[in-house]
């Protein structure tokens, strides 16, 4: 199925052939392209740190990074620091979803709830979460507990907000029809908003688990022995530019896949 | 029954016509098998597992009509049930659906701008002002045929004469409404 020249039946046309052809054609360029760029990135990034074009103390170098990378998975701190802040990511993420759809559910619910404390969701969630994380250290010590909140803080009220308004979004008209058949608010809720809201629910999710690790690494950065965040301000305080470097790559290369595919794997088990 | 069927995309067809019986909790055994026998009766007993989009325009206003009459109310309000059709297929679900309303004798009230629809489905025609809405002019209808077939119907000099009247005083509305 995926790819149209499979499942071509016996008649097709001389030019749909070459359609299909120059079609599939076009996919080979874009991916070959896509690589071609990446190689051509590290290869000229490697060459001027040999041709010494760029300081590798500051900018540091491809085969630097392999070989620290190295280093890290012979000695295990790769996956040691790369576990925590995956697991203190989902945690927070986790906690994030539940709690902004109690939350957001409370206020569709009770909607002059909503109108009083509208004004205050939009200050926090314009509250720069990093000024609070030295706070959260005094509250709650520097351990686990402040990271996972730190991770919250920052994804937790904007969700509220966007689910919320989703809630309020949903067709008067599928409310009005639950009314006439007899049903309540909460009958609305639950046959009408919430399993309308399931796509919203979801591309929110997608949304969190971004912010959520850029939550969990705020809180790394200042109360951590181990994780990603930690690695990070370690490197820049002993001007490591390798372990910084390596961190980016990580997370791109490791930690979005992972977390993506956990939504990609739970969307079609609603739609299907 | 509104002008678009607002059934559930989240819901099978027969998740969908027993919503309003889950709303008044009255999901009986014997709710359950009427309203298998309305889909079985009007033509949706293969899509009854089915999500709405796979369905026709015909046939989701169908299942609609189902999901309001699975409560057996005494009273059905019918708001423009068929603005969303196009003319071929609001022909034939307009002649199905006052059928199925004929044979279980309950009276309902059709919201209509369409003249054709209102003289071939309704028994009494009642044609409102302008605002501040009053009733008008009320038109008993009655054919010589059977109802059955909306063609035959609109053949019929019976047609054409409730036709005109009724255009005659929609038309008189308006010219009125011109003079002031």
């Amino acid at each position: 199925m995926n790819s149209p020249l499979s499942t071509q039946p016996e008649s097709v046309s001389e030019n749909q052939i070459r359609y299909l052809k120059a079609h599939r054609r076009h996919h080979h360029m874009v991916s070959l392209f896509r690589l071609l760029l990446v190689v051509l990135f590290f290869g000229l990034w490697e060459l001027a740190a040999r041709k010494e074009w760029i300081d590798v103390f500051f900018f540091s170098s491809p085969g630097d990074i392999v070989r620290y990378l190295y280093q890290m998975l012979i000695d295990y701190s790769f996956f040691t620091n790369t576990g925590i802040t995956l697991l203190e990511t989902i945690v927070s993420f986790l906690l994030v979803t539940l709690l902004s759809l109690l939350v957001a559910t409370l206020l569709w619910y009770v909607s002059s709830l909503a109108e009083i404390l509208e004004p205050y969701l939009v200050v926090l969630n314009s509250l720069p979460k990093s000024a609070l994380a030295p706070l959260l250290i005094v509250w709650l010590g520097t351990g686990t507990n402040t990271i996972i909140v730190a991770g919250i803080s920052v994804a937790v009220f904007g969700s509220i907000i966007n689910l919320y308004t989703g809630f309020c979004q949903s067709d008067p008209e599928m409310l009005k029809l639950i009314y006439t058949l007899g049903g309540n608010r909460r009958d609305a809720l639950l046959k009408v908003i919430l399993p309308g809201s399931v796509p919203l629910i979801l591309s929110n999710m997608k949304v969190n688990i971004g912010l959520a690790l850029v939550g969990v690494i705020i809180g790394e950065f200042l109360a951590a022995r181990r994780g990603l965040g930690y690695l990070i301000i370690y490197g820049s305080q002993v001007f490591k530019r390798n372990a910084e470097m390596i961190e980016m790559n990580i997370r791109t290369v490791i930690l979005y896949p992972t977390l993506l595919s956990y939504i990609h794997v739970s969307y079609p088990l609603y739609y299907n | 029954m509104l002008q678009r069927d607002h059934l559930f995309e989240w819901r099978t067809i027969y998740q969908n016509v027993i919503l309003g019986l889950e709303l008044n909790h009255t999901l009986t055994q014997q709710n359950r098998e009427y309203v298998l026998k309305l889909l079985a009766d009007y033509g949706l007993a293969a899509f009854k597992d089915k999500k709405p989009s796979e369905l026709s325009g015909g046939m989701r206003q169908r299942a609609a009509l189902i999901r309001t009459m699975a409560i057996h109310p005494d009273l059905l309000l019918l708001d423009e049930p068929f603005s969303a059709l196009d003319s071929q297929t609001r022909l034939n679900v307009s002649a199905d659906i006052a059928q199925i309303i004929r044979q279980t004798d309950k009276t309902a009230v059709l919201i209509t701008h369409d003249l054709s629809e209102a003289i071939t489905l309704a028994d009494r025609v009642l044609v409102l002002s302008k605002r501040p809405a009053i009733i008008k002019c009320e038109m008993p209808i009655h054919y010589e045929i059977d109802r059955h077939d909306p063609m035959a119907i609109r053949n019929t000099p019976e047609y054409q004469q409730y036709f005109n009247h009724l255009w005659e005083v929609l038309t008189n509305e308006q010219s009125v409404i011109h003079a002031t």
